[in-house]
Protein backbone atom coordinates (compact mmCIF):
# COMPACT_ATOMS: atom_id res chain seq x y z
CA UNK A 1 0.00 0.00 0.00
CA UNK A 2 2.84 2.61 0.43
CA UNK A 3 4.82 1.37 -2.00
CA UNK A 4 1.81 2.01 -4.20
CA UNK A 5 1.27 5.70 -3.12
CA UNK A 6 4.25 6.06 -3.23
CA UNK A 7 4.38 5.05 -7.22
CA UNK A 8 1.47 7.48 -7.36
CA UNK A 9 3.22 10.70 -5.84
CA UNK A 10 5.93 9.81 -7.62
CA UNK A 11 3.65 9.99 -11.03
CA UNK A 12 1.93 12.93 -10.35
CA UNK A 13 5.39 15.06 -9.39
CA UNK A 14 6.96 13.42 -13.17
CA UNK A 15 3.84 14.32 -14.77
CA UNK A 16 3.49 17.74 -13.42
CA UNK A 17 6.68 18.85 -13.93
CA UNK A 18 7.12 17.31 -17.32
CA UNK A 19 4.15 18.84 -18.50
CA UNK A 20 4.97 22.28 -17.08
CA UNK A 21 9.04 22.26 -18.31
CA UNK A 22 8.07 20.38 -21.46
CA UNK A 23 4.96 21.95 -22.97
CA UNK A 24 6.44 24.90 -24.14
CA UNK A 25 8.61 22.64 -26.48
CA UNK A 26 6.15 20.58 -27.46
CA UNK A 27 4.37 23.74 -29.05
CA UNK A 28 7.61 24.82 -30.70
CA UNK A 29 8.35 21.83 -32.76
CA UNK A 30 4.73 21.15 -33.31
CA UNK A 31 3.99 24.22 -35.22
CA UNK A 32 7.52 24.20 -36.37
CA UNK A 33 6.70 21.47 -39.09
CA UNK A 34 3.03 22.00 -39.39
CA UNK A 35 1.97 23.84 -42.59
CA UNK A 36 1.14 27.40 -42.20
CA UNK A 37 -2.48 27.41 -41.93
CA UNK A 38 -2.86 24.80 -39.56
CA UNK A 39 0.55 27.08 -37.65
CA UNK A 40 -2.07 29.76 -36.90
CA UNK A 41 -3.97 27.72 -34.97
CA UNK A 42 -0.82 27.65 -32.22
CA UNK A 43 -2.48 24.41 -30.20
CA UNK A 44 -1.29 21.12 -29.91
CA UNK A 45 -3.17 19.17 -32.47
CA UNK A 46 -0.76 16.61 -34.61
CA UNK A 47 0.02 18.22 -37.65
CA UNK A 48 -1.93 17.61 -40.72
CA UNK A 49 1.08 18.07 -43.09
CA UNK A 50 4.45 17.27 -42.15
CA UNK A 51 6.64 20.53 -43.66
CA UNK A 52 9.83 19.91 -42.28
CA UNK A 53 11.83 20.33 -44.98
CA UNK A 54 9.77 23.07 -46.36
CA UNK A 55 9.34 25.15 -43.68
CA UNK A 56 13.52 24.63 -43.11
CA UNK A 57 14.50 25.90 -46.07
CA UNK A 58 12.10 28.21 -46.73
CA UNK A 59 13.35 29.74 -43.16
CA UNK A 60 16.79 29.79 -44.38
CA UNK A 61 16.05 31.27 -47.60
CA UNK A 62 14.44 34.09 -46.03
CA UNK A 63 15.12 37.33 -46.67
CA UNK A 64 18.34 36.19 -48.47
CA UNK A 65 20.04 33.82 -46.49
CA UNK A 66 19.46 36.06 -43.40
CA UNK A 67 20.01 32.94 -41.32
CA UNK A 68 22.53 31.49 -42.41
CA UNK A 69 24.49 34.82 -42.18
CA UNK A 70 23.59 35.39 -38.50
CA UNK A 71 24.74 31.87 -38.03
CA UNK A 72 28.10 32.46 -39.16
CA UNK A 73 28.16 35.86 -37.52
CA UNK A 74 27.05 34.14 -34.44
CA UNK A 75 29.91 31.20 -34.80
CA UNK A 76 32.44 33.48 -35.45
CA UNK A 77 31.59 35.68 -32.29
CA UNK A 78 31.65 32.72 -29.96
CA UNK A 79 34.30 30.90 -30.42
CA UNK A 80 36.88 34.01 -30.81
CA UNK A 81 35.30 35.40 -27.72
CA UNK A 82 35.23 32.23 -25.78
CA UNK A 83 38.73 31.64 -27.26
CA UNK A 84 40.31 35.42 -25.72
CA UNK A 85 38.38 34.97 -22.52
CA UNK A 86 39.74 31.55 -21.33
CA UNK A 87 43.49 32.62 -22.37
CA UNK A 88 43.10 36.10 -20.60
CA UNK A 89 41.00 34.83 -17.58
CA UNK A 90 43.39 31.66 -17.13
CA UNK A 91 46.55 33.98 -17.00
CA UNK A 92 44.99 36.74 -14.49
CA UNK A 93 43.84 33.77 -12.22
CA UNK A 94 47.04 32.61 -12.53
CA UNK A 95 49.15 35.54 -10.84
CA UNK A 96 45.42 36.40 -8.78
CA UNK A 97 45.73 32.98 -7.09
CA UNK A 98 49.73 32.88 -6.77
CA UNK A 99 50.70 36.35 -5.88
CA UNK A 100 48.54 37.74 -3.15
CA UNK A 101 49.22 41.45 -2.21
CA UNK A 102 47.70 44.92 -2.80
CA UNK A 103 47.57 44.13 -6.89
CA UNK A 104 46.24 40.63 -5.85
CA UNK A 105 42.91 43.00 -3.85
CA UNK A 106 42.16 45.06 -6.77
CA UNK A 107 42.06 42.86 -9.09
CA UNK A 108 39.82 40.46 -6.83
CA UNK A 109 37.75 44.17 -6.37
CA UNK A 110 37.66 44.55 -9.75
CA UNK A 111 36.20 41.06 -10.77
CA UNK A 112 33.59 41.38 -8.18
CA UNK A 113 32.44 44.51 -9.20
CA UNK A 114 32.64 43.21 -12.98
CA UNK A 115 30.18 40.13 -11.95
CA UNK A 116 28.01 43.12 -10.27
CA UNK A 117 28.03 46.04 -12.09
CA UNK A 118 25.73 46.69 -14.82
CA UNK A 119 27.97 48.25 -17.64
CA UNK A 120 26.87 51.31 -19.03
CA UNK A 121 25.95 51.08 -22.13
CA UNK A 122 25.95 54.53 -24.05
CA UNK A 123 29.47 55.22 -22.62
CA UNK A 124 30.74 52.03 -23.92
CA UNK A 125 29.19 52.51 -27.48
CA UNK A 126 30.63 56.28 -27.40
CA UNK A 127 34.26 54.93 -26.26
CA UNK A 128 33.80 52.22 -29.23
CA UNK A 129 33.41 54.67 -31.61
CA UNK A 130 36.06 56.61 -31.01
CA UNK A 131 38.42 53.59 -31.71
CA UNK A 132 36.15 53.03 -34.81
CA UNK A 133 34.60 49.52 -33.31
CA UNK A 134 31.15 50.64 -32.87
CA UNK A 135 28.69 48.47 -35.01
CA UNK A 136 31.70 45.89 -36.06
CA UNK A 137 32.52 42.19 -34.99
CA UNK A 138 35.92 42.78 -33.43
CA UNK A 139 34.11 45.16 -31.52
CA UNK A 140 31.10 43.28 -30.05
CA UNK A 141 33.66 40.10 -29.52
CA UNK A 142 36.06 42.90 -27.50
CA UNK A 143 32.36 43.75 -25.02
CA UNK A 144 31.54 39.97 -24.99
CA UNK A 145 35.33 39.12 -23.44
CA UNK A 146 35.04 42.40 -20.77
CA UNK A 147 31.76 41.04 -19.39
CA UNK A 148 32.64 37.22 -19.18
CA UNK A 149 35.89 38.05 -17.84
CA UNK A 150 34.91 38.17 -14.65
CA UNK A 151 33.30 34.83 -13.86
CA UNK A 152 35.96 32.98 -15.71
CA UNK A 153 38.35 34.17 -13.62
CA UNK A 154 36.88 33.45 -10.55
CA UNK A 155 36.20 29.57 -12.00
CA UNK A 156 39.63 29.36 -13.34
CA UNK A 157 41.35 31.01 -9.64
CA UNK A 158 39.40 28.09 -7.80
CA UNK A 159 40.62 25.81 -9.68
CA UNK A 160 43.78 26.65 -10.14
CA UNK A 161 43.85 26.87 -6.43
CA UNK A 162 44.17 23.22 -5.75
CA UNK A 163 47.28 23.13 -7.99
CA UNK A 164 49.77 22.42 -5.25
CA UNK A 165 52.53 25.12 -5.91
CA UNK A 166 55.11 22.19 -5.65
CA UNK A 167 54.74 21.88 -9.28
CA UNK A 168 55.28 25.36 -9.31
CA UNK A 169 58.59 25.27 -7.32
CA UNK A 170 59.70 21.80 -9.79
CA UNK A 171 59.15 23.34 -13.03
CA UNK A 172 61.31 26.55 -11.29
CA UNK A 173 64.20 24.92 -10.58
CA UNK A 174 64.21 23.53 -14.76
CA UNK A 175 63.99 27.01 -15.20
CA UNK A 176 61.10 27.17 -16.18
CA UNK A 177 59.35 30.46 -14.91
CA UNK A 178 57.03 33.36 -15.77
CA UNK A 179 54.84 32.98 -18.94
CA UNK A 180 56.04 29.83 -19.62
CA UNK A 181 55.64 28.26 -16.30
CA UNK A 182 52.03 29.30 -17.03
CA UNK A 183 51.61 27.95 -20.95
CA UNK A 184 53.48 24.70 -20.71
CA UNK A 185 53.10 23.69 -16.98
CA UNK A 186 50.17 25.35 -15.54
CA UNK A 187 47.71 25.87 -18.36
CA UNK A 188 47.79 22.38 -19.95
CA UNK A 189 46.56 21.52 -15.95
CA UNK A 190 43.41 23.58 -16.27
CA UNK A 191 42.17 21.19 -19.17
CA UNK A 192 38.69 19.94 -16.71
CA UNK A 193 37.81 23.64 -16.20
CA UNK A 194 38.70 25.01 -19.15
CA UNK A 195 36.10 23.14 -20.64
CA UNK A 196 33.90 24.19 -18.28
CA UNK A 197 34.38 27.57 -18.99
CA UNK A 198 34.05 26.93 -22.81
CA UNK A 199 30.82 25.62 -22.34
CA UNK A 200 29.00 27.96 -19.82
CA UNK A 201 31.07 30.80 -21.94
CA UNK A 202 30.02 29.71 -25.43
CA UNK A 203 25.76 28.95 -24.10
CA UNK A 204 25.89 32.63 -22.86
CA UNK A 205 27.38 34.76 -25.57
CA UNK A 206 25.41 32.35 -28.36
CA UNK A 207 22.37 33.29 -26.42
CA UNK A 208 23.17 36.61 -26.04
CA UNK A 209 20.55 39.73 -27.01
CA UNK A 210 21.55 42.74 -25.41
CA UNK A 211 24.83 43.62 -26.54
CA UNK A 212 24.66 42.28 -29.86
CA UNK A 213 21.34 44.96 -30.15
CA UNK A 214 23.09 47.90 -28.59
CA UNK A 215 26.67 47.29 -30.07
CA UNK A 216 26.26 45.55 -33.51
CA UNK A 217 22.79 46.95 -34.94
CA UNK A 218 21.81 46.33 -38.52
CA UNK A 219 21.13 43.37 -40.53
CA UNK A 220 24.45 43.02 -42.38
CA UNK A 221 26.11 41.06 -39.36
CA UNK A 222 22.69 40.11 -36.98
CA UNK A 223 23.38 37.72 -34.76
CA UNK A 224 20.50 34.75 -34.57
CA UNK A 225 18.82 36.17 -31.40
CA UNK A 226 18.68 39.79 -33.21
CA UNK A 227 17.71 37.81 -36.27
CA UNK A 228 14.80 35.91 -34.58
CA UNK A 229 13.89 39.10 -32.68
CA UNK A 230 13.32 40.71 -35.98
CA UNK A 231 11.48 37.38 -37.88
CA UNK A 232 8.86 38.05 -34.67
CA UNK A 233 8.07 41.44 -35.45
CA UNK A 234 7.96 39.95 -40.03
CA UNK A 235 6.47 36.71 -39.72
CA UNK A 236 3.36 36.59 -36.76
CA UNK A 237 1.19 35.79 -39.04
CA UNK A 238 3.83 32.77 -40.68
CA UNK A 239 4.22 30.70 -36.87
CA UNK A 240 5.33 27.73 -38.31
CA UNK A 241 8.58 29.96 -40.04
CA UNK A 242 9.11 31.84 -36.32
CA UNK A 243 8.90 28.21 -34.82
CA UNK A 244 10.91 26.59 -37.14
CA UNK A 245 13.37 29.72 -36.84
CA UNK A 246 13.36 29.15 -32.92
CA UNK A 247 13.75 25.59 -33.03
CA UNK A 248 17.33 26.13 -35.62
CA UNK A 249 18.26 28.56 -33.00
CA UNK A 250 17.71 26.24 -30.04
CA UNK A 251 19.61 23.17 -31.56
CA UNK A 252 23.36 24.55 -30.43
CA UNK A 253 22.77 24.41 -26.77
CA UNK A 254 20.46 21.12 -26.87
CA UNK A 255 23.20 19.27 -28.33
CA UNK A 256 26.08 20.72 -25.92
CA UNK A 257 23.34 19.53 -23.18
CA UNK A 258 23.17 16.43 -24.27
CA UNK A 259 26.59 15.68 -24.34
CA UNK A 260 27.75 18.05 -21.48
CA UNK A 261 24.88 17.87 -18.80
CA UNK A 262 27.05 17.54 -16.24
CA UNK A 263 29.91 19.58 -17.31
CA UNK A 264 27.57 22.71 -17.69
CA UNK A 265 25.54 21.83 -14.34
CA UNK A 266 29.07 21.76 -12.59
CA UNK A 267 30.45 25.06 -13.59
CA UNK A 268 27.30 27.22 -13.16
CA UNK A 269 26.60 25.66 -9.66
CA UNK A 270 30.72 25.53 -8.80
CA UNK A 271 31.26 29.62 -9.61
CA UNK A 272 27.61 30.26 -7.78
CA UNK A 273 28.69 28.64 -4.32
CA UNK A 274 32.39 30.20 -4.59
CA UNK A 275 31.51 33.41 -5.61
CA UNK B 1 62.72 24.95 -2.16
CA UNK B 2 62.21 21.68 -0.08
CA UNK B 3 60.15 24.10 2.63
CA UNK B 4 57.07 25.30 0.81
CA UNK B 5 54.02 23.37 2.91
CA UNK B 6 52.79 20.49 1.82
CA UNK B 7 49.32 19.63 -0.02
CA UNK B 8 47.06 21.36 -1.01
CA UNK B 9 47.40 25.53 -1.20
CA UNK B 10 44.13 26.93 -0.88
CA UNK B 11 43.85 30.91 -1.24
CA UNK B 12 46.06 33.58 -0.73
CA UNK B 13 47.71 33.45 2.70
CA UNK B 14 51.18 34.69 4.59
CA UNK B 15 53.88 33.12 2.88
CA UNK B 16 56.14 29.92 4.30
CA UNK B 17 58.37 30.53 6.94
CA UNK B 18 61.80 30.43 7.26
CA UNK B 19 62.32 32.19 3.89
CA UNK B 20 64.19 36.10 3.50
CA UNK B 21 60.82 37.80 2.48
CA UNK B 22 62.92 40.20 -0.29
CA UNK B 23 63.85 36.38 -1.62
CA UNK B 24 60.59 35.74 -2.02
CA UNK B 25 59.47 38.81 -3.37
CA UNK B 26 61.66 38.45 -6.56
CA UNK B 27 61.01 34.98 -6.43
CA UNK B 28 57.35 35.47 -6.68
CA UNK B 29 58.03 38.85 -9.30
CA UNK B 30 59.63 36.16 -11.78
CA UNK B 31 57.16 33.37 -11.58
CA UNK B 32 53.92 34.89 -11.45
CA UNK B 33 54.72 38.56 -12.96
CA UNK B 34 51.73 40.83 -13.27
CA UNK B 35 52.30 40.91 -17.25
CA UNK B 36 49.86 38.08 -17.30
CA UNK B 37 47.06 40.37 -16.23
CA UNK B 38 47.77 42.98 -18.73
CA UNK B 39 45.84 41.45 -21.65
CA UNK B 40 42.82 41.04 -19.68
CA UNK B 41 43.32 44.14 -17.91
CA UNK B 42 43.79 46.33 -20.59
CA UNK B 43 40.30 44.76 -22.28
CA UNK B 44 38.29 44.75 -19.00
CA UNK B 45 39.08 48.55 -17.99
CA UNK B 46 38.86 50.51 -21.43
CA UNK B 47 35.92 48.43 -22.24
CA UNK B 48 33.85 48.04 -19.22
CA UNK B 49 35.59 50.26 -16.40
CA UNK B 50 36.11 53.51 -18.15
CA UNK B 51 32.68 53.56 -19.25
CA UNK B 52 31.35 53.04 -15.89
CA UNK B 53 33.10 55.88 -14.63
CA UNK B 54 32.51 58.49 -17.78
CA UNK B 55 28.45 57.34 -16.78
CA UNK B 56 28.92 59.54 -13.98
CA UNK B 57 30.04 62.51 -15.88
CA UNK B 58 27.89 61.74 -18.71
CA UNK B 59 24.62 61.36 -16.87
CA UNK B 60 24.74 64.72 -15.85
CA UNK B 61 24.99 66.44 -19.53
CA UNK B 62 22.60 66.66 -22.54
CA UNK B 63 24.37 64.49 -25.08
CA UNK B 64 24.58 63.90 -28.59
CA UNK B 65 27.87 61.21 -28.44
CA UNK B 66 29.73 64.20 -30.73
CA UNK B 67 29.07 67.10 -27.96
CA UNK B 68 27.79 67.53 -24.52
CA UNK B 69 26.19 70.39 -22.62
CA UNK B 70 26.89 70.17 -19.15
CA UNK B 71 22.84 70.39 -17.35
CA UNK B 72 23.57 69.18 -14.01
CA UNK B 73 21.24 66.77 -12.01
CA UNK B 74 18.61 67.62 -14.76
CA UNK B 75 18.46 64.10 -16.33
CA UNK B 76 18.17 62.53 -12.65
CA UNK B 77 15.12 65.00 -12.02
CA UNK B 78 13.72 64.01 -15.20
CA UNK B 79 14.18 60.38 -14.35
CA UNK B 80 12.26 60.91 -10.94
CA UNK B 81 9.60 63.42 -11.80
CA UNK B 82 8.07 61.57 -14.84
CA UNK B 83 5.57 59.11 -14.30
CA UNK B 84 6.81 56.90 -17.43
CA UNK B 85 10.03 56.87 -15.79
CA UNK B 86 9.77 56.73 -12.13
CA UNK B 87 7.16 53.42 -12.51
CA UNK B 88 10.87 51.99 -13.51
CA UNK B 89 12.34 51.69 -10.45
CA UNK B 90 8.70 50.39 -8.85
CA UNK B 91 9.19 47.49 -11.68
CA UNK B 92 12.65 46.89 -11.71
CA UNK B 93 12.64 46.42 -7.71
CA UNK B 94 9.13 44.29 -7.63
CA UNK B 95 10.33 42.14 -10.64
CA UNK B 96 13.42 41.56 -8.66
CA UNK B 97 11.91 40.39 -5.52
CA UNK B 98 9.43 38.35 -7.47
CA UNK B 99 12.06 36.27 -9.50
CA UNK B 100 14.66 35.70 -6.49
CA UNK B 101 11.84 35.01 -4.17
CA UNK B 102 10.21 32.42 -6.14
CA UNK B 103 13.10 30.73 -7.38
CA UNK B 104 14.29 30.52 -3.50
CA UNK B 105 11.02 28.45 -2.64
CA UNK B 106 11.00 26.78 -6.27
CA UNK B 107 14.47 26.07 -6.32
CA UNK B 108 14.75 24.20 -2.81
CA UNK B 109 11.60 22.03 -3.52
CA UNK B 110 12.42 20.83 -6.52
CA UNK B 111 16.11 20.61 -5.24
CA UNK B 112 14.61 18.48 -2.07
CA UNK B 113 12.35 16.53 -4.44
CA UNK B 114 15.37 15.97 -6.96
CA UNK B 115 17.62 14.36 -4.11
CA UNK B 116 15.17 12.05 -2.52
CA UNK B 117 15.15 8.43 -3.48
CA UNK B 118 13.14 9.43 -7.04
CA UNK B 119 13.01 7.07 -9.93
CA UNK B 120 13.77 9.40 -13.18
CA UNK B 121 15.36 11.45 -11.13
CA UNK B 122 18.30 12.27 -14.19
CA UNK B 123 15.45 12.96 -16.43
CA UNK B 124 13.81 15.22 -14.44
CA UNK B 125 16.58 16.99 -13.15
CA UNK B 126 17.79 17.33 -16.71
CA UNK B 127 13.89 18.62 -17.98
CA UNK B 128 14.47 21.12 -14.91
CA UNK B 129 17.54 22.56 -16.06
CA UNK B 130 17.23 22.70 -20.07
CA UNK B 131 15.34 26.35 -20.06
CA UNK B 132 18.12 27.45 -18.51
CA UNK B 133 20.12 26.92 -21.94
CA UNK B 134 17.55 28.45 -24.12
CA UNK B 135 18.21 31.85 -25.67
CA UNK B 136 15.78 34.28 -23.71
CA UNK B 137 14.61 35.46 -26.88
CA UNK B 138 12.84 31.72 -27.91
CA UNK B 139 11.47 31.82 -24.62
CA UNK B 140 9.79 35.13 -24.59
CA UNK B 141 8.09 34.46 -28.11
CA UNK B 142 6.84 30.90 -27.31
CA UNK B 143 5.32 32.10 -23.93
CA UNK B 144 3.75 35.23 -25.73
CA UNK B 145 2.09 32.72 -27.78
CA UNK B 146 1.30 30.47 -24.75
CA UNK B 147 0.17 33.57 -22.75
CA UNK B 148 -2.49 34.80 -25.88
CA UNK B 149 -5.70 35.88 -24.63
CA UNK B 150 -8.35 33.98 -26.57
CA UNK B 151 -5.79 30.98 -28.18
CA UNK B 152 -3.14 30.84 -26.03
CA UNK B 153 -2.70 27.54 -23.85
CA UNK B 154 -2.85 29.15 -20.38
CA UNK B 155 -6.58 30.35 -20.42
CA UNK B 156 -7.82 27.17 -22.47
CA UNK B 157 -6.57 25.19 -19.50
CA UNK B 158 -7.78 27.60 -17.11
CA UNK B 159 -11.00 27.83 -19.22
CA UNK B 160 -10.94 24.02 -18.59
CA UNK B 161 -11.49 24.13 -15.26
CA UNK B 162 -13.85 27.16 -15.09
CA UNK B 163 -11.60 29.99 -14.90
CA UNK B 164 -11.91 32.86 -17.15
CA UNK B 165 -8.09 34.01 -17.58
CA UNK B 166 -7.46 37.89 -19.30
CA UNK B 167 -5.13 39.09 -21.74
CA UNK B 168 -1.92 38.72 -19.37
CA UNK B 169 0.55 40.34 -21.58
CA UNK B 170 -2.24 42.98 -22.81
CA UNK B 171 -3.26 44.04 -19.04
CA UNK B 172 -1.71 46.75 -17.32
CA UNK B 173 -1.77 44.45 -13.50
CA UNK B 174 -1.03 41.35 -14.86
CA UNK B 175 2.03 42.29 -17.95
CA UNK B 176 5.01 42.51 -15.51
CA UNK B 177 4.35 39.56 -13.39
CA UNK B 178 3.67 37.52 -16.47
CA UNK B 179 6.97 38.31 -17.34
CA UNK B 180 8.34 37.60 -13.76
CA UNK B 181 6.53 34.03 -13.71
CA UNK B 182 8.33 33.38 -17.34
CA UNK B 183 11.55 34.58 -15.94
CA UNK B 184 11.11 32.44 -12.84
CA UNK B 185 9.85 29.00 -15.55
CA UNK B 186 12.97 29.68 -17.26
CA UNK B 187 15.98 30.79 -14.47
CA UNK B 188 14.53 27.97 -11.37
CA UNK B 189 16.30 25.28 -13.27
CA UNK B 190 20.06 27.12 -11.79
CA UNK B 191 18.38 27.55 -8.38
CA UNK B 192 17.25 23.81 -8.32
CA UNK B 193 20.84 22.64 -9.65
CA UNK B 194 22.30 25.00 -6.70
CA UNK B 195 20.40 23.60 -4.46
CA UNK B 196 20.87 19.94 -5.50
CA UNK B 197 24.81 20.90 -5.06
CA UNK B 198 24.16 22.38 -1.45
CA UNK B 199 22.00 19.69 -0.25
CA UNK B 200 24.47 16.88 -1.15
CA UNK B 201 27.31 18.64 0.53
CA UNK B 202 24.88 18.05 4.03
CA UNK B 203 26.72 15.35 5.77
CA UNK B 204 24.63 11.70 6.07
CA UNK B 205 25.06 11.96 10.08
CA UNK B 206 22.87 14.32 10.57
CA UNK B 207 19.88 12.57 8.57
CA UNK B 208 21.03 9.49 10.63
CA UNK B 209 20.98 11.44 13.96
CA UNK B 210 17.04 12.75 13.71
CA UNK B 211 16.41 9.05 12.40
CA UNK B 212 17.93 7.92 15.74
CA UNK B 213 15.66 10.78 17.20
CA UNK B 214 12.62 9.75 15.83
CA UNK B 215 12.20 12.19 13.32
CA UNK B 216 10.08 12.16 10.52
CA UNK B 217 10.44 13.62 6.88
CA UNK B 218 9.47 17.29 7.78
CA UNK B 219 11.72 16.94 10.89
CA UNK B 220 14.85 16.09 8.44
CA UNK B 221 13.46 19.10 6.10
CA UNK B 222 12.82 21.32 8.95
CA UNK B 223 16.04 21.09 11.42
CA UNK B 224 18.80 19.48 8.71
CA UNK B 225 18.01 20.39 5.23
CA UNK B 226 17.07 23.93 5.57
CA UNK B 227 19.74 25.26 7.63
CA UNK B 228 22.22 23.81 6.21
CA UNK B 229 21.63 24.86 2.74
CA UNK B 230 21.70 28.26 3.63
CA UNK B 231 25.17 29.22 1.63
CA UNK B 232 22.49 27.71 -1.99
CA UNK B 233 20.48 30.21 -0.65
CA UNK B 234 22.45 32.53 -0.44
CA UNK B 235 24.25 32.20 -3.89
CA UNK B 236 20.15 32.13 -5.35
CA UNK B 237 18.88 34.97 -3.87
CA UNK B 238 22.24 36.81 -4.88
CA UNK B 239 22.36 35.84 -8.60
CA UNK B 240 18.81 36.29 -8.84
CA UNK B 241 18.71 39.62 -7.69
CA UNK B 242 21.44 40.25 -9.75
CA UNK B 243 20.10 39.03 -12.50
CA UNK B 244 16.26 40.40 -11.69
CA UNK B 245 17.83 44.44 -11.03
CA UNK B 246 19.20 43.82 -14.90
CA UNK B 247 16.89 41.88 -16.69
CA UNK B 248 15.97 43.52 -19.95
CA UNK B 249 16.36 40.56 -22.77
CA UNK B 250 13.40 38.43 -21.86
CA UNK B 251 11.03 41.92 -20.85
CA UNK B 252 11.32 43.35 -24.24
CA UNK B 253 10.30 40.21 -26.28
CA UNK B 254 7.88 39.88 -24.41
CA UNK B 255 6.08 43.27 -23.81
CA UNK B 256 8.38 45.99 -24.63
CA UNK B 257 7.78 47.80 -21.80
CA UNK B 258 4.47 47.97 -22.59
CA UNK B 259 1.21 48.26 -22.43
CA UNK B 260 2.19 51.99 -22.21
CA UNK B 261 5.05 52.27 -19.55
CA UNK B 262 3.66 49.87 -17.24
CA UNK B 263 5.97 47.07 -17.54
CA UNK B 264 9.05 49.07 -18.33
CA UNK B 265 11.86 48.32 -16.03
CA UNK B 266 15.20 50.33 -15.50
CA UNK B 267 16.91 48.26 -18.02
CA UNK B 268 14.33 49.07 -20.41
CA UNK B 269 13.97 52.25 -19.80
CA UNK B 270 17.58 52.70 -20.89
CA UNK B 271 17.17 51.01 -23.90
CA UNK B 272 13.86 53.26 -25.07
CA UNK B 273 16.12 56.99 -23.72
CA UNK B 274 18.73 55.37 -26.01
CA UNK B 275 16.71 54.64 -29.13
CA UNK B 276 15.00 58.08 -28.95
CA UNK B 277 18.68 59.47 -29.08
CA UNK B 278 18.72 61.00 -25.16
CA UNK B 279 22.04 59.87 -24.69
CA UNK B 280 22.58 61.88 -21.34
CA UNK B 281 19.01 60.39 -19.87
CA UNK B 282 19.66 56.66 -20.79
CA UNK B 283 23.16 57.38 -18.96
CA UNK B 284 21.58 58.93 -16.09
CA UNK B 285 19.23 55.84 -16.09
CA UNK B 286 22.33 53.42 -16.47
CA UNK B 287 23.91 55.58 -13.59
CA UNK B 288 20.90 54.93 -11.67
CA UNK B 289 20.54 51.38 -12.53
CA UNK B 290 24.33 51.29 -11.11
CA UNK B 291 23.32 52.84 -7.71
CA UNK B 292 20.41 50.75 -7.56
CA UNK B 293 21.96 47.41 -7.97
CA UNK B 294 24.67 47.95 -5.62
CA UNK B 295 22.43 49.62 -2.70
CA UNK B 296 20.83 46.09 -2.74
CA UNK B 297 23.84 44.27 -3.38
CA UNK B 298 26.13 45.25 -1.22
CA UNK B 299 24.40 44.92 1.73
CA UNK B 300 22.47 41.96 1.18
CA UNK B 301 25.54 40.05 0.36
CA UNK B 302 27.17 41.93 3.76
CA UNK B 303 23.89 40.87 5.44
CA UNK B 304 23.50 37.14 4.42
CA UNK B 305 27.39 36.44 4.47
CA UNK B 306 27.09 37.14 7.98
CA UNK B 307 24.27 34.98 8.65
CA UNK B 308 26.44 32.01 6.59
CA UNK B 309 29.38 32.11 8.92
CA UNK B 310 26.88 32.73 12.28
CA UNK B 311 25.37 29.33 10.84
Amino acid sequence: MRALRRFGAEAIALILATVFFLVPFALMLLTAVKDPAQALDLDFAWPANWRLVENFTEVIEARDYVLLRAYVNSTVLTVVSVALIVVFAAMAAFVLQRRPGKVGSLANFLVLSGLIIPPAIVPTIWLLQAFGLFKTMPGLILVEVAFGLSYAVLLFRAFIAAIPRELDEAAMIDGCTGPALFFRVIFPLLRPVTITVILTSSVAIFNDFVNPLYFLPGDDNATVQVTLYNFQSQYNTQWNLLFMDIVLITIPPLLLFVFFNRKIVAGMTAGAIKG
Amino acid sequence: MTKQQAGLRSGPGPAPEGRPARAERRRQYAAYPYALYLPATVVYLVIFAVPTVMAFYFALTRWTLFDSTFVGLQNFRDFLAEQNLRIGFQNTIFYAVVTSGLKVVLGLLLGVLLTSKLRLRGFLRSVVFFPVLVSTVAVGITFSVLLKPDTGLVNRALALVGIDGGDWLGDATTALLSVALVDVWKGVGLATVIYIAGILSIPRDYYQAVAVDGGNAWHRFRHVTLPLSWPATYSVIILSFIGGLRSFDLIWTMTRGGPGFTSDTIASIIYKQYQAGFFGLSTAGNVLLFLVVSAIIVPLTWFLGKRQVAV
